[in-house]
């Protein structure tokens, strides 16, 4: 009787499971299925769900508008640059909070993340102004630069969190076999924490693909990345919504089959020590 | 033979250095609409004309007005020429941050420039942009629906005709709306309609003396009306329907009246996109019979940001994309439906163009509307829909969330009002009114 009744729950939460999971997909899949729609198709009411005359129509007019492999490799640079450099500064300050720590650690770590709390268009104009005067406008650069600033406390965060689930005693036992401290952080505690490591590259480079309010006010030509793609699709007078689902569907796609390949990784990260 | 070979090196390559060096490019920055994403795939024809490489920064209407306010303002230098408006011309022409559009050449044509156009676009009568296309505000309405209702559109209607006839189209069972009208928040979406609309009713958004009026009776008489009006024959909703809400609705065939941009007839009459496109007639935008029509004027015009080092290509550009020849060049690839409406004179006096369904109502409602007089009382202010001073965006986005929160049916007229007024006064006192 149990048994059926434990099968029956867990049936139950896999069919949970799932609908939760449809329900939060299902705006990303109406944006890819309109993708395929004509103009009128798109808007038509009641909405057209698969019955719909399929076309590539919109794809073919995006990728005539818009150089859409500048704008991709763009994203790549400014997502893959800022979250590398972020890793490299937050790996040696969370190891310093996470096995050293002072009386103050906590306060610093706090006062990191409240940088975040400020909205970021209270400091558009003196980063415009700087970047003005170092001639860092529409460079990708640049924005490598100031996403990793922007995403730099979650990062030493989310380090700092999986490092001190690491035995501080496995990294002494490194320093008594003569390891410096390079070595003990590049051999010893970073292997350790590859799980860890990795899901924070991944959530900083799905950040950094998505953030569309600096990548947006600091680009014009050359560094503008899919963000900007996207933008130039959305209008508040005229009914483009085929086209815009395409170009959306065209900026998430990579992010997307990057997300499928890494999930494990990046559930194996986010839950990590999170059952202790 | 190494020296010759090295000698003939270097020669190609201060050629090609010289080259690069000639090679001029500029950047614009513009906003995404049928019109301008047309000027971008004829871009190739000026740049075979002149030599000059053209670089398009597209971006929608409201991230591209910040974007575009924050470079100009600190003078980034990242544009040569920006797409705006007939809010922000007059503003920005004043501050010293646009070139004066003056020597156009001859052919140009400057007094060819609609003048309504060529007002709301100037500066103590200097002209800082150039419009690509201007639009005014005007009723679109079922000719069949009308019919049916047994009454008949006036090419100059009244509010209180508008009214009768939207109860009349209603019929909820089939679906259809008697009247389709913005009440989305925002000061140009619900705010430029809801401005305009007052402004036939007797109502302005300040007096001589730059004091609020929303404590006056002609803005509670516009909003009753209003909510009344939609509420029997609009749409469910209506409170957060815009421009582009509106359209799908006409487009489907459930709206019998919609009142907005002149630029959506081309749309509403396209059989591609619309169900109705055989059946939509067009008249001017209702009246009071004070003496002031509720359509509004606006152009997207391109001007040269003050600074650019790309001067005069810049104004070679836009001679050439605000040009007859640019319209000829569209109605010869594109037909004389798809060119860039509500700019130039000529245009209007075109035959071919005459043909066109709604062409005349669009010149008649560009030109009933006078952005320099635009109320019944006397105003120290610019403009139709709005008031072309620095502080209106930010007023005029609250003021519409008030009014979009009655819409709504969380709060009364009375009460919008009130906060309209007590904010407004407020944010005009700080900024030194």
């Amino acid at each position: 009787m149990a048994r059926t009744v434990t099968t029956r729950r867990k049936s139950l939460n896999t069919v949970l499971a799932w609908a939760v999971g449809l329900l939060i997909f299902f705006p990303i899949l109406w944006t890819i299925l309109t993708s395929f729609k004509t103009e009128a198709q798109a808007i038509a009411s009641p909405p057209l769900f698969l019955n719909f005359n399929w076309t590539l129509e919109n794809y073919a007019i995006v990728q005539e508008r818009s150089d859409y492999m500048r704008f991709l490799w763009n994203s790549v640079i400014i997502a893959g640059g800022s979250t590398i450099l972020g890793v490299i500064i937050a790996v040696p300050a969370a190891w310093a909070m996470a096995f050293v720590p002072s009386k103050r650690t906590k306060d610093i770590l706090l006062w990191m993340l409240s940088t975040k709390m400020l909205p970021a268009v209270g400091v558009l104009y003196p980063i415009y102004l700087l970047f003005i005067r170092l001639g860092l406008l529409d460079t990708r650069g640049g924005l490598v630069v100031v996403l990793m600033l922007i995403n730099l406390p979650i990062i030493v965060w989310m380090l700092y969190t999986y490092f001190r689930e690491i035995p501080g005693e496995i990294l002494e036992a490194a320093r008594m076999d003569g390891a410096t401290l390079k070595e003990e952080i590049l051999y010893v505690l970073t292997p350790m924490a590859i799980p860890g490591i990795a899901s924070t590259v991944l959530l900083n480079f799905i950040l950094a693909w998505n953030e569309a309010f600096w990548t947006l006010n600091l680009t014009a030509v050359d560094a503008a990345p899919l963000t900007a793609f996207i933008a130039s699709y959305s209008s508040p007078e005229g009914l483009f919504f085929a086209k815009l689902s395409a170009a959306s569907t065209m900026a998430i796609a990579p992010i997307l089959i990057l997300g499928w390949f890494s999930q494990k990784q990046l559930v194996r990260g986010l839950t990590f020590g999170a059952v202790k | 033979m190494y020296l010759k070979n090295a000698l003939r090196a270097a020669t190609a390559l201060t050629f090609v250095a010289t080259a690069a060096a000639h090679a001029q490019s500029i950047t614009i920055a513009t906003v995404n609409n049928g019109d301008m994403i047309r000027m971008q795939g004829y871009t190739d024809k000026f740049t075979e004309a002149t030599g000059i490489d053209v670089e398009w920064v597209t971006l929608e209407e409201n991230v591209l007005r910040q974007r575009v306010t924050t470079d100009i303002t600190t003078k980034g230098g990242t544009f040569d020429i920006m797409t705006i408006g007939m809010y922000e011309t007059p503003i920005w022409g004043a501050n010293g941050w646009l070139v004066p559009l003056d020597g156009l050449s001859e052919e140009y044509d400057v007094g060819d420039i609609l003048p309504a156009m060529a007002g709301g676009l100037s500066h103590d009568g200097t002209l800082f942009a150039a419009p690509f296309y201007g639009e005014s505000s005007m009723i679109m309405y079922r000719t069949d629906l009308m019919e049916k209702a047994g009454m008949e559109m006036p090419e100059a209607p009244s509010w209180q005709f508008i009214k009768e006839a939207a109860a009349a189209m209603t019929d909820r069972d089939a679906d259809i709306n008697g009247i389709c009208l913005r009440g989305k928040a925002g000061w140009g979406e619900g705010g430029a309609f809801i401005t305009a609309m007052s402004n036939s009713f007797g109502a302005r958004w300040f007096d001589e003396e730059w004091k609020p009026q929303f404590d006056q009776p002609e803005w509670a008489d516009t909003l009753n009306f209003y909510v009344e009006m939609m509420t029997e024959s609009g749409p469910a909703g209506y409170a957060t329907n815009g421009f582009n809400e509106n359209l799908s609705l006409f487009q489907q065939g459930k709206c019998g009246m919609w009142i907005d941009a002149t630029v959506a007839a081309s749309f509403v009459t396209n059989p591609d996109d619309s169900t109705v496109a055989d059946h939509v007639g067009f008249a001017l935008a209702p009246d009071t019979g004070l003496g002031k029509r509720s359509n509004w004027l606006w152009a997207w015009a391109l001007a040269i940001p003050a600074g650019t080092q790309q001067e005069d290509a810049a104004k070679q550009f836009i001679e050439w994309a605000t040009s007859k020849d640019y319209i000829e060049l569209v109605a010869e690839s594109e037909g004389w439906a798809n060119v860039p409406p509500g700019a130039r004179t000529s245009l209007y006096e075109n035959p071919e163009y005459q043909k066109v369904p709604f062409a005349k109502m669009t010149l008649d409602s560009i030109l009933s509307a006078d952005p320099n007089n635009p109320t019944v009382k006397p105003v120290p202010y610019v403009g139709i829909q709005f008031a072309a001073i620095p502080e209106f965006a930010g007023i005029a986005t609250q003021v519409s969330q008030e009014f979009s929160a009655v819409y709504a049916g969380q709060q009364t007229v009375e009460e919008a009002l009130e906060k309209a007024q007590a904010l407004t006064a407020e944010e005009m006192e700080a900024a030194g009114y």
